[in-house]
């Protein structure tokens, strides 16, 4: 009797487009459920290889709620041809998923204390299912901030359900901008400087932190001075990733690759790679 | 202790501030409170005086000819409004509106300067306390510029 041959990794699943809805003038989030069989299950933070037949291949994390059922929501912004195409895919297109892959927000760990989620531009996407899994079980949590900064008023991602978190009792939510015009009632500034006003023990809370990297340094480093061990603090990474199974290096960071050791990853465990400019 | 000394004091900026130098410091202050929409300072103007924020939010914005002011930057409690009262030509470089209610101390610059000229331990004091500040808003004068939210060669 023959062995049963292992699926082959590298061949996509076919997915259809369902919901797209458009956030900002260059990001877009798409609903997607599989043609034939369930959408596997995925954790906050992971993310899936979205295939756009003859152009290519990208990485993009899953912005959706894990508790939903029967799809993956992703949120894209077209910052190159994959990106770009995935951006402009209408209802009911067809487009290849592998995965989900990758590390997960230690939403299980931060239980029974504080959580801050730090988020930037678009790295409130990769955020989102952590806090949807927050809010979900909000009694299993102390203290919830979300500090969100972005580029300007108009750049605010998902602005609507940031409001209805806003208006929460039970979640401190900061948002500021980079810069403003005068219709703006909310504060300008760097996220980062956030973390001073955010309410939250440092020595019994954990950090999450996504966005641009030079923004995850410098709010790390505001952490750390609010007297945050570098163990409590979580950054979502992001590489070139390719394989996203940890074969072909193109996301290898220091000892770790990207799609297989992160992307959510400690702080205390890549904080000297972090400043290697070569990495 | 006075009651506005107590004020005074209780701001983050003289958190730790030796207990002799409270009534200097608190010689030059007096109260304020600006409604919305009010300036706390205007560009070019003379720097005579400073304000420690107590409560509420202060736009500072920039005016561009043909263009709605634009907001670089907002202060709340705790935080301070203006450093040009420390270099010459001591004039406002841009405008401090209040965006909503907001309680400040006012510290009379000349009145400052004039004590920390005679008294340099009280000079090195106001420097310590100034210049990590000036030093954080130049940090994050360079991330707004790099754009980190933008498109590369946007």
């Amino acid at each position: 009797m023959s062995e049963a041959a292992a699926p082959d990794p590298f061949i996509p699943s076919p997915y259809r487009v369902g919901k797209v809805r458009r956030e900002t003038r260059d990001i877009t989030t798409l609903e997607v459920a599989p043609i034939d069989g369930q959408r596997p299950d995925y954790q906050p933070g992971q993310f899936n290889m979205l295939y756009v037949f003859g152009i290519g291949e990208v990485a993009i994390s899953v912005s959706g709620d894990p508790a939903a059922s029967g799809h993956y929501v992703h949120t894209v912004r077209d910052v190159g041809a994959v990106s770009g195409a995935i951006a402009k895919l209408p209802a009911g297109a067809t487009l290849g998923l592998r995965g989900p892959y990758g590390t997960a927000w230690p939403v299980e760990l931060a239980e029974g204390g504080d959580v801050l989620f730090v988020a930037g531009g678009l790295g409130l996407a990769p955020l989102r299912p952590a806090i949807y899994h927050v809010l979900g079980r909000r009694e299993n949590y102390g203290r919830v901030a979300l500090l969100y900064g972005t580029r300007s008023p108009p750049d605010i991602l998902f602005r609507q359900e940031v409001e209805r978190w806003r208006r929460r009792l039970d979640v401190e939510v900061l948002v500021t901008v980079d810069r403003a015009d005068t219709d703006w009632r909310g504060d300008v500034g760097v996220v980062p400087r956030l973390i001073g006003r955010a309410g939250f023990d440092p020595h019994n809370a954990v950090a999450m932190v996504c966005g641009p990297e030079v923004m995850m340094r410098y709010t790390a480093d505001a952490l750390r001075a609010a007297g945050m061990a570098p163990d409590r603090i979580w950054l979502s990474m992001e590489r070139n990733m390719k394989c996203a199974i940890g074969l072909c290096g193109h996301c290898q960071f220091g000892p770790d690759f990207i799609c297989k050791d992160g992307p959510v990853m400690r702080y205390d465990r890549i904080a000297t790679i972090l400043t290697i400019r070569e990495i | 202790m006075e009651g506005l000394e107590r004020i005074v004091l209780a701001h983050r900026f003289f958190a730790g501030l030796e207990q002799e130098l409270g009534p200097v410091v608190s010689g030059c202050a007096r109260n304020h409170r600006f409604n919305p929409g009010e300036y706390l300072a205007r560009e070019g103007d003379a720097a005579n005086e400073f304000f420690l924020i107590r409560h509420g939010k202060v736009a500072l914005e920039i005016h561009a000819p043909g263009q709605q002011p634009i907001m670089f930057s907002t202060e709340g409690e705790g935080d301070i409004v203006g450093t040009s009262w420390l270099v010459p030509p001591y004039r406002w470089r841009f405008d401090a509106r209040a965006v909503e209610l907001t309680r400040a101390i006012g510290i009379d610059a000349r009145c400052l300067r004039d004590k920390c000229e005679a008294d340099p331990r009280l000079g090195y004091e106001m420097m310590k306390r100034i210049v990590p500040i000036i030093v954080d808003r130049l940090d994050e004068t360079r991330l707004q510029i790099l754009d980190v939210y933008g498109k590369r060669g946007q």
